[in-house]
């Protein structure tokens, strides 16, 4: 086969291994330039519907003491499940957690409930151990073990 | 150790299927660029090699779509890549020496991959959950060890090219460190999960650095015998490098505390210094590093690669057009000379960015996965791979003295290619388990529970 042939196949080559590599880096730019930040205003039309009531309130809990100080995960509609299980959506490294020791849910009036899943050593609301759904004040602090949540904007 | 959340994750299977195609569409190219450049036709196996590489990867794409789903979609479509251009170069290198395929090493390349798919394959469909390997601690560092020091047994350990690191039973011979390595990983993952709070929160404050308390240091200084241990008994200084620093990084990520790497550090320098002192052989490596083409060097391997890459120069000779064959271990540990010299500049800087792809994925993995163990054995892993991808590319580029080690997913042999196999599948199943939405997310929306509600049970019932 020609040389023209030969030399167009080893530039073709080149670039495709370019083009693989271009395509992979655009495959993972969600990576690259950070996950895509959704803008928590609505639109006025749909504001008024659902939400509106908490837009002002948390939307965050955080470990403000304990081994996991620091983290935080996004509140959501569907509850937060909180425990030593993997499966739970914060899990903490508390030797005093149950599997499954805590749910934050979204109560009717819009504020948030700490309701405990019947833990071996108990949730504390502001150092009151809690039997019922309570609800979350600004400020209140959640213990479980060594570990203290609050709710954040 | 954080987790972080995003969007809800499309599978990206379909990615994986293109990119998949797209891997295996560049390997057949490059496939009948060498046999065209060679020989001057279309080689006519190009059905075997083509269609058993496709096969391979699509067989392991419908396993993943079976039973890890939301696995990473990057990771086998890199892998398939790189596999396939390592298959090309064996292949190349044989017919530079004069064998076909019957007789060449390729042929046996592609079964061996086609045997470490199968067993990726098979571990991703029986570890379904990675968290199951957390129980068998202190087990796998036993097998590490075991197979760490099996080489130096007596009748089955054998000695090739100065190193003890083959054990051959009959007809078969493997190199069991490079599966150690793997057990290890698994060991100090859970050795590290259960153990960090100790290392990493006690101790003194020196100047900026937090130091561990003396009886914390055991493991570490045992990580570091062992592996000069190796370097003693195996005259190996590539899988002592890879095993200590495999320890020191899995430490770091697991304390956060930048006092494990200055410790780390100090150990390998004073180690290294032991050893070049003791050892003829770390001092042969260590002058041919400095002055390759010193007339009374004892090998020319190191100049022989440097002048082949020099030869190819920016865009390489083109495949089947250079002279890789003239370097010894062309198509093994000298594999990435062979496509400096072939590829030029160019190719190698892209397969070294499919090896930095192929990291960050892992480590992306790392970052997404919701529990400790998984999170530090899919960056020790990773890291594993980089580490050695350094050691070897760095030795061959003289950046640091050659130490023998296989570059992941290319070198010519049964037992590094089946080890990359299946540490591949143990990062795909922890992506899989990172990357499946939370199953008390959002997905579904769920009846809201009133202030009222009071009996446990009925809150509980709709995340299972």
């Amino acid at each position: 086969m020609s040389e023209l042939t030969l030399n167009a196949i080893r530039l073709g080559l080149l670039v495709l291994l370019w083009a693989f590599v271009f395509s992979v880096a655009g495959a993972l730019r969600a990576d690259l330039y950070g996950t895509r930040v959704v803008s928590r205003t609505s639109r006025p039309g749909e504001s008024r519907r659902s939400g509106s009531r908490r837009r002002r309130g948390p939307t965050h809990l955080t470990v403000v003491a304990g081994s996991m100080r620091g983290t935080s995960v996004p509140l959501s509609e569907g509850g937060l499940l909180i425990g030593r299980n993997p499966e739970c959506s914060l899990v903490l490294s508390d030797d005093f957690a149950s599997g499954r020791h805590l749910r934050i849910l979204p109560g009717e009036d819009g504020a948030w409930y700490a309701e405990d899943l019947g833990s071996t050593n108990g949730t504390y609301v502001d150092n009151q151990r809690i039997l019922r759904p309570t609800r979350l004040g600004p400020g209140s602090q959640v213990r479980i073990g060594q570990t203290v949540l609050e709710l954040q904007r | 150790m954080s987790t972080v959340t995003s969007v809800r994750p499309p599978t990206g299977r379909t990615t994986e299927l293109v990119l998949l195609l797209f891997a295996v569409g560049i390997v057949v190219l490059a496939y009948i660029n060498v046999d065209v450049a060679v020989t001057g036709e279309v080689p006519p196996d190009l059905l075997v090699h083509g269609l058993g590489l496709l096969g391979v990867a699509l067989a392991f794409h419908l396993v993943l779509r079976w039973r890890a789903s939301y696995a990473d979609p990057l990771l086998l479509p890199i892998a398939t890549l790189l596999n396939g251009l390592g298959l090309v170069m064996i292949h190349r290198i044989d017919l530079g020496e004069g064998r076909d395929l019957t007789s060449g090493v390729a042929g046996r390349q592609l079964l061996w991959t086609a045997l470490a798919v199968a067993i990726a394959a098979a571990a991703l469909i029986l570890v379904r959950d990675h968290r199951l390997l957390r129980r068998y601690t202190f087990l796998a560092m036993a097998t590490g060890l075991v197979l760490l020091l099996l080489p130096m047994l007596p009748i089955i350990g054998q000695e090739q090219f100065g190193s003890r690191l083959w054990i051959a039973i009959g007809p078969f011979s493997m190199q069991p460190g490079e599966l150690a390595k793997i057990a290890l990983a698994i060991f100090f993952a859970g050795y590290l999960v259960s153990t960090r709070d100790a290392l990493s929160l006690v101790g003194k404050r020196v100047l900026f650095l937090q130091l561990p308390r003396g009886r914390d240091l055991g493991p570490i200084l045992a990580a570091w015998l062992i592996s000069l241990l190796i370097l003693v008994g195996q005259r190996d200084l590539g899988s002592s490098l890879l095993f200590f620093g495999l320890f020191v990084a899995m430490l770091y990520i697991a304390t956060e505390r930048v006092s494990w790497i200055v410790i780390g550090l100090t150990l390998f320098l004073g180690g290294a210094l032991l050893a070049w002192q003791l050892f003829s052989h770390v001092q042969v490596r260590v002058n041919l590093w400095l002055d390759p083409f010193s007339p009374d060097a004892s090998s020319d391997q190191v100049a022989r690669g440097l002048m082949g890459m020099a030869h190819g120069g920016m865009a390489g000779t083109g495949l089947g057009q250079g002279y890789p064959f003239e370097t010894y271990l062309a198509n093994s540990d000298y594999i990435i000379a062979s496509f400096g010299e072939e590829l030029g500049l160019v190719g190698v800087f892209s397969i070294i960015l499919l090896y930095a792809l192929l990291v960050e994925r892992g480590l992306r993995t790392a970052i997404g996965a919701r529990e400790g163990f998984g999170k530090l054995l899919a960056a020790g892993l990773s890291f594993a791979i980089a580490l050695q991808c350094f050691v070897v590319i760095g030795g061959i580029t003289r950046v640091i003295p050659l130490t023998g080690l296989t570059t992941p997913f290319m070198s010519a042999g049964g037992s590094s290619l089946l080890a990359n196999w299946v540490i591949l599948a143990l990062l795909l199943r922890i992506s899989d388990h990172a990357r499946r939405p939370a199953p008390d997310g959002t997905e579904r929306p769920r009846r809201r529970a009133t202030a009222t509600t009071t009996a446990p049970a009925t809150a509980t019932g709709g995340d299972r």
